[in-house]
């Protein structure tokens, strides 16, 4: 049980329990996207206000795993004052955090974010943890389409 | 000449009084650790293990007299003829069926069901008719009729059910009328493990001349099935299922039905005569297997039902029946846990939820544990929107579960708890 504790970190425990930027829509938002995990019913909406390249607010509402939600709930607690380029760098590196598809070392690019990295040694759940950031980066392309993990 | 492939096991030993560790010895897969711990598998109503008797059966039967079927003249191919109908016949008695040639087989039951709505549904079901379901089916028996329904344009009908799970057999014939061309209700819910009033059903539905379709999926494996006795017009099932191979089933459709049913995929074997002007169709149960069908998968498939039939199909649905008892008496003991269909007459699956867990996270930290559930909406997605719940955990039980099991997943669910408190 004791190496469940990698994954379920009190941090993300923490998240799951008290989201940040949840339930919630962005102030003066101006663009949102919707993502939605088949396999496990986890549905988000990313709220987002965007102006000259900055995130001034970004918040979320819907259902998800611990997984999802606190990953959803670090995700607005990061990007939040950021421009979208470095939001996006941002989830490249997380990406990376939770894949592993480079073998790079992210580990200081992603400052507190680094508690997801328990998640990689569960493949079935990456999706999880990345479904908020598939579908902030919808919402910053101002895609009107729901974005599907599967 | 070789054996018939399912001599090659002696059920005898199997047919002796009920012995889960006796039986647990048969499935080579159980034997092992996950994470540390030994393997619980609880996702049966997803599949089943499958016991050496079909392993074994459909290796020797590749080994020793595998061939094409239904077409060749050598020794081989009249092995491979002769066992194929073995099985079709063994089949046939397994859910006693009035005739061999009520059994086609296809992929599995979802298959099964889009025959029956392609051939049946295209060619008797018109604009405006209407189909009768229930609200706790699978989405193979929802989405081909749902799309048959934008083809021709005709309604698909929901019944209703109650928060414990059932359905109500008044509102039921209260839902049928002139329109209604086709009942498909699922013989279990593989989401709630109700066990539905089938024969009732099918009674009624008759009282106004419309055909039923029975879904048996869940069904089969935990309970005897007579076609005859239920008078239903159609029955489906997957050998998954059922301990048998994946990508095997069976669909049962009476003979005058399936008869008067065009064929809904061309090819070999189902036609009697081809020249480029026509052709002339082969009949039933052939009319509807076109190609090579999955040879060795229906051999496994009898491999199964002899299985199945040495330990009794009574002996197995009374020590599956024990195990949801205790396991709904477990889990209600436990605070924060809802169960999720709580029907009266239920069979061997336990849907459930846990206050401020989510069940992607419940079924993550039971495999930690070894134990293997399902965590998601088990292709109900209807079901999980009347219990305002996006998902489920499920555990669901076979012949070779255990009491010990059912305590393994009672502390599962306490450990789960802690993580989150």
């Amino acid at each position: 049980m004791d190496d469940l504790r990698d994954l379920y970190e009190e941090v993300i425990l923490d998240h799951n329990r008290n989201p940040r930027n949840f339930n919630r829509k962005a102030e003066n938002g101006n663009c949102e996207a919707h993502g939605f995990n088949p396999l496990c019913g986890d549905e988000f909406t990313i709220h987002m206000a965007v102006e000259e390249g900055v995130i001034n607010d970004v918040s979320f509402t819907g259902v998800g795993c611990a997984i999802s939600t606190a990953s959803a709930s670090l995700m607005t607690a990061a990007v939040k004052g950021k421009t979208v380029a470095e939001a996006e760098a941002l989830f490249a590196s997380v990406h990376e955090l939770l894949t592993d598809e480079k073998g790079e070392d992210v580990t200081d690019k992603v400052g507190k974010l680094k508690v997801l990295a328990g998640v990689k040694e569960y493949p079935m759940r990456v999706k999880c943890a990345t479904l908020a950031w598939h579908t902030m980066h919808a919402a910053m392309e101002n895609k009107e389409s729901t974005i599907c993990t599967e | 000449m070789s054996d018939r492939t399912d001599n090659i096991h002696d059920l005898d030993e199997v047919r002796s009084a009920f012995n889960v560790e006796r039986i647990r010895r048969d499935f080579p897969i159980l034997h092992q650790e996950i994470y540390g711990q030994p393997l619980v598998y609880l996702d049966n109503a997803a599949t089943m293990q499958k016991p050496n008797a079909v392993i074994d059966a459909m290796s020797h039967f590749y080994a020793t007299d595998y061939a094409n079927v239904h077409r060749g003249v050598h020794a081989l191919s009249q092995r491979a003829d002769a066992a194929f109908q073995q099985a079709r016949k063994k089949v046939q008695t397994f859910i006693n069926a009035d005739d061999w040639r009520e059994i086609v087989f296809v992929r599995g039951a979802t298959e099964a069901i889009n025959l029956v709505v392609r051939s049946y549904g295209g060619h008797h079901i018109n604009a405006g008719d209407e189909i009768l379901i229930t609200e706790m089916e699978h989405h193979a028996n929802i989405v081909p009729w749902q799309m048959l329904c934008d083809e021709v344009g005709c309604v698909l009908r929901v019944c209703p059910i109650n928060d414990a799970g059932e359905i109500d057999l008044n509102t039921f014939e209260q839902m049928l009328n002139c329109k209604t061309k086709m009942v498909a209700v699922a013989h279990v819910s593989n989401a709630l493990g109700t066990i539905n009033p089938v024969r009732e059903i099918v009674e009624l539905a008759h009282a106004h001349n419309i055909p039923v379709l029975l879904d048996g999926a869940q069904a089969v494996p935990h309970t005897s099935v007579d076609v005859q006795a239920l008078d239903c017009d159609f029955y489906v099932f997957s050998g998954h299922k059922l301990y048998a191979p994946s990508g095997i089933g069976v669909l049962y459709g009476k003979a005058e039905l399936l008869e008067s049913m065009p064929p809904w995929q061309g090819g070999g074997d189902m036609i009697m005569r081809v020249t480029f002007e026509g052709t002339q169709f082969n009949r039933i149960p052939y009319k509807f297997e076109a190609g090579t069908p999955d040879i060795v998968g229906v051999i496994g498939l009898a491999a199964a039902i002899d299985y199945i039939e040495a330990i009794g199909l009574g002996p197995i649905a009374a020590h599956e029946e024990a195990l949801l008892q205790a396991a709904t008496d477990a889990l209600n003991d436990i605070e924060g846990v809802r169960i999720i269909g709580t029907a009266a007459n239920k069979s061997s699956v336990l849907s459930f939820v846990i206050d401020g867990v989510h069940p992607h996270d419940i079924g993550t930290i039971m495999d930690k544990q070894g134990i293997a559930i399902r965590a998601g909406h088990h292709c109900a997605m209807p079901v999980m929107q009347h219990f305002c719940v996006p998902a489920t955990a499920r555990a669901s039980f076979a012949v070779y579960n255990t009491m010990e099991e059912v305590a393994v997943l009672a502390s599962g669910i306490h450990n789960v708890i802690e993580v989150f408190a």
